[in-house]
Parts: structure tokens; sequence; C-alpha cells
């Protein structure tokens, strides 16, 4: 088959359906249980360490 | 041991610099074999004049890298200023054409200062916020200082000397006719190394982050930085006819080219001027209105939508042309559906204020924020219509589309920098607080003011001009010439002059006051900075 032709086919079809469901699969992942409480730690980040770097000890893992 | 290798390479690439003044096959070439000259020059004798002293080995991981920061803070404004003046001058050489001089025809007529124009605010002023604004977020938010030591200053320089060759280039005419990808071949390499450079700066900041999650701002901004890597060096792939020249032909040709030319072009709308400047709304907002982002689950659906759908939206520039229909079907359908993740951005940009709203009767600054997100609103709506095929036989070639860019640029892009400025320059200088909130709120209403004219007046030349375009009389032919519509459009050219003069007339009160604030604004106590209390 042609080079053209055989890309064309593969993005119309697999390649399509894989972005597709790793689309849906974000916002699946978004709504997961727990997720608010460890998101609101996250939107909290740029209220922490705003003078200097966290050291090691501080380090939240 | 590195200083030896840093001065033979420097001392190659000033010999090479200087056969390429000998040996230059145009004019451009020649004066960047010059600057380059300079720069490796003076850098070889900076080097040399530091080499055998001992090297300083201060641990400075407890620091944030703030200095380049406000070297970009400073080139932000700067570049800013220069931008918004050519873009009125060349404004008003659109009204009163006897701006083109005789005496600088090929240098400084209307042809050769748009793209300096456009790469000025574009990549200078943008540019040099994005960098600036991403190495602050990104040592905040990952709680690391900036990887890589002196990599960032690099960098920064780099990055500037980029500028200075494609400005140069542009006036000279060393140009490959790309839009916002004007810049030579040899420019193009140029610049890719400092953008890896950057990337790698970026990156190794995440890597060793001390915080478990990576903030969605730093998000937005890596897709920006691997994102316009990617077109850049697509949309690039050139051959170059003499290493001695700057001419530099395409390996594909004819509608293939316009497709990769439209699929960068859009695209560096939407990483560069979109997911960059997105990634300061995540910071910035929340910071300037104290309060966290208004929905962490949206702006990571909001994320991925916007890079999954903006990557498709480029063959809306070419319909009706070469292009196949399904190819400009496909950029419609995409770009129409791209309205949906932007305007969820914007919600959530502007509901981050929610129960804070009073702060914008008080705090010129976020009201400049939010302005901006509005702006970034309108202009989303605006663009997915014009991309309809229907709508774009009448917007397309015609002034509408440069009103569409600027409410976008002007209204989006520059304002939340302004707003992100604003915030950053009293906490780089370590102030208490801005020289003048009254002067924000004039630059505020100036700019404003500015970007309504400018964005009122291109909407009715820009449909009047099309509705002149396709006018025919009852007999099928064309009404009116072009230099009609050209005499037509006097009135709406100098409205939209005016409003450049008030943009840049806030952008200069902007630099007096940061300046000021620099200068005069009582010195943050050292008391004050204490360390934010756990939720």
């Amino acid at each position: 088959m042609e080079q053209y032709t055989l890309l064309r086919q593969f993005a119309d079809s697999w390649m399509l359906l894989a972005l597709f469901a790793f689309f849906i699969g974000v916002i699946l992942w978004v709504f997961r249980p727990g997720a608010s409480k460890s998101y609101s730690d996250t939107a909290n980040i740029p209220f922490r360490h705003q003078d200097k770097p966290a050291t090691s000890k501080e380090a939240r893992q | 041991m590195s200083n030896y290798i840093k001065l033979i390479a420097l001392g190659l690439i000033a010999l090479f610099a200087a056969m390429g003044i000998n040996f230059a096959r145009d004019l451009a070439y020649q004066v960047h074999a010059v600057i380059v000259l300079f720069v490796a020059g003076g850098l070889f004798i900076w080097t040399l004049r530091k080499t055998d002293e001992p090297g300083k080995t201060i641990n400075l991981s407890g620091e944030y890298m703030d200095g380049v920061i406000r070297y970009g803070v400073i080139a932000t404004a700067f570049w800013g200023v220069v931008g918004f003046l050519v873009g009125t001058f060349i404004a008003f050489q659109l009204a009163f054409p006897g701006l083109n001089f005789e005496w600088a025809q090929g240098v400084a007529n209307f042809g050769r200062l748009r793209p300096l124009h456009t790469s000025a605010v574009i990549f200078a002023f943008g540019g040099n916020a994005l960098i600036a604004t991403s190495f602050y977020v990104v040592q905040r938010t990952s709680a690391a200082r900036l990887w890589g030591g002196n990599l960032a200053w690099f960098v920064f320089w780099g990055y500037q000397l980029f500028i200075v060759l494609a400005a140069t280039g542009y006036l000279l005419g060393g140009t490959q006719s790309k839009e916002y990808a004007e810049p030579e071949w040899y420019v193009d390499l140029w610049l890719t190394i400092v953008w890896v450079a950057y990337l790698a700066v970026f990156l190794g900041t995440i890597i060793k982050r001390k915080e478990p999650h990576i903030y969605v701002a730093n998000w937005f901004y890596l897709s920006f930085i691997v994102t316009v890597a990617m077109l850049h060096v697509v949309n690039n792939l050139t051959i170059p006819v003499s290493i001695w020249g700057s001419k530099s032909v395409i390996v594909w040709a004819g509608v293939q080219d316009a497709m990769t030319q439209w699929w960068y072009g859009h695209n560096a709308v939407g990483f560069f001027l979109t997911a960059g400047f997105l990634g300061m709304m995540y910071y910035f907002i929340p910071k300037q209105a104290e309060r966290p982002v208004f929905s962490y689950k949206l702006s990571i659906i909001h994320f991925w939508a916007l890079i999954f759908i903006y990557i498709w939206a480029g063959p809306h520039h070419l319909h009706y042309t070469a292009l196949p229909d399904w190819a400009s079907t496909l950029g419609m359908v995409f770009s129409v559906v791209l309205w949906m993740p932007s305007w969820g951005g914007m919600i959530n940009g502007l509901m981050t204020l929610s129960g804070a709203w009073d702060k914008l009767r008080t705090d010129p600054i976020i009201r400049m924020m939010v302005i901006s997100v509005g702006f970034y609103g309108m202009s989303t709506f605006e663009g997915p219509m014009m991309s309809i095929r229907a709508v774009n036989s009448l917007s397309h070639y015609t002034d509408w589309t440069i009103g569409h860019v600027h409410s976008g640029a002007l209204g989006w892009n520059g304002m939340i920098t302004f707003g992100a400025l604003y915030f950053l320059v009293p906490v780089l200088w370590k102030r208490d607080r801005l020289f003048s909130l009254k002067l924000v709120n004039y630059h505020f209403w100036l700019a404003t003011i500015g970007i309504v004219l400018y964005a009122s007046s291109m909407w009715v030349t820009g449909i009047m001009e099309g509705l002149m375009w396709r006018e025919v009389d009852a007999n099928g032919f064309l009404v009116n010439s072009f230099a009609d519509t050209v005499a037509a459009k006097f009135p709406m050219y100098v409205v939209r002059g005016l409003g450049g003069v008030l943009y840049l007339t806030g952008a200069i009160i902007m630099c007096y006051n940061l300046w000021m604030t620099v200068r005069k604004a009582p010195a943050k106590e050292a008391s004050l900075s204490v360390a934010v209390p756990a939720e």
C-alpha cells in the first residue's frame, strides 16, 4: 500500500481512537475518588515556598 | 579547564564570523557576521580576563535564581515599548503613505517594518515575558532553584541575540517570507540551540522539584516549550544556498509548504500566545487574588482539551486555496470545537475571583488580569467564528483579521503580561509595594480604550472592505477597484493609529512606574517574608 494511504488510514482509525480514549481517560481520571482532596492541596502550591526553595527536610513526598 | 574550551570555541566562532564578513553574499548576512564577530570577540575577552581566577563555590541551592528573571522583566518592558512603537508607526504609515520616507526606502518602509513589529511584540515582548515568568513560576511551584546554573543566563542572552539578529535581518531584507517565521536559516539554528537549553533548564527544575505534584501552570509552560520546538524545527527545514549567504530553500513546496507554514503559524498562536500565557494566568491570577484557582479539575481538562484540539486548527488559514477541502473542513471543525476549552479556561480564570470580586474595585492589577481573560474569551469566540468557511470568505485578507489578532494580542497577551510585571517587580526587587497604583489605573484605562479603538475600527474597515470587494453590479462586474477600498479605509486607519498611541502611552507609563518602584518604593522588611501557614 502507498505510504500516504497507509498513514492516512491509520490516522483516521486507530490513532484517532487512541487519542480519543486517552482524552476520555483523562476526564475519568480527574473525577476519580479522592481527587478533590489531592487537587485542593495541589491548587495551593503557589502559596507555599514564595521566598526560598524547600529544604530536603520540608520536601513533601 | 572549561574556560579553555570556551575560549577555543569563541575564537573559532569569531574567526568564522570574520570570514563571513569577507565572503558574505548579501548585506543581511554581512551585518549579522559583524554582530556575531563582536559578540564572540567580546565574550572571548571577557572569558579570557577571568580565566585562572579561583572559581567561587558558594552553595546557592537555598535561594531562588532571580537575577535572570529581573533581566527578563527589564527586557520584556523594553521590547514591549519598542514593538508597540514600531506598530504605531506602521499603523500611521498605512494611513499616511508619506511616512514611507524616500530616503529610508528598502529599510524602513512598511514591508520591512511590519515583520519587525510582529516579531518584536510576539517573540521579543511575549517571548521574554514567557521565559521570565516561566523561570519564576517553575521555581516557586517546584520549591527548587533553577536547574543548570548559568544555563539560564545563556537562555536569556542567547534569546536576546536571536531577537537582534532577527530584527536587523528583517530591516536588511534577510527573510524567508514565512509569517512569524521570517528569520533565515542560521538564526533558526541559533534559536534551536537556545530553545533546547531553555527546555533543559525548565525540565531540569521540574525533575528536581520538592513538591510531589507538578502545578498546572508548569504543564502549560512545558507544552509551550515542547510544541514551539517541534513547530520551529519542522517549519524551518531549509537547505541554505551557501553557508556565506542568508538565502535558503525549504525542502517542500507549494501547498505542502503552505500547510506546514499555517500548521506552524496557528500553533504559534495556540502554544506561544495561548498555552504559555495560560501558564501565566494559572499562577499570577491566583497569586494576585490570594485564592487558589477556581477548579483544579477544570484546569486539567482545559489543558488536555486545548492541546489536543489546537494542533489541528491550522488549515482554517487556507480556506479557498489549493488545500484539499477535507483538510480545510478539518481545520474549521477543530477551530469551532476549540471554542469550548478556551472558554473553560476563561471561566476558570474569572471564577478564581469568586468571593473576591470586590478586589476589582480596589486593585487595578487584578482588574488588568481580569480584562485580559475577558479579551481572551472574546477573541477565542471571534476566532472560531471567523474560521467558518462562509464567514472567512468575507473576513479573509481584510482588516478584520488584523483586528482579531490585536484584540487577542493587545488584550489577552499584553494585559496579562502587564499584570504579571506589576506583580513581579515589587517581589523581585524586594519592594513593599508598587510606586503608584494610580498610574496602574491610568495604564489600565489607556490600554483598554486603545484596544477598543483598535478592534472596533478594524471591524468596521474589515467588514466594509470585504463587502466592497465582493460587490458586483447588475451585469456581474466588480463595482470597486482595490484603490477604492484603500481610500474608504482612511478614517478607520487614523482611529486605529490613535488606539495604538493610547496603548503605547500606557506602556510607557508602566515603564516609568516600574522604574520608580525599583528606585523609590519603600523596601520590604525582611521580617515580613515569613512562610505561609500550612492549610
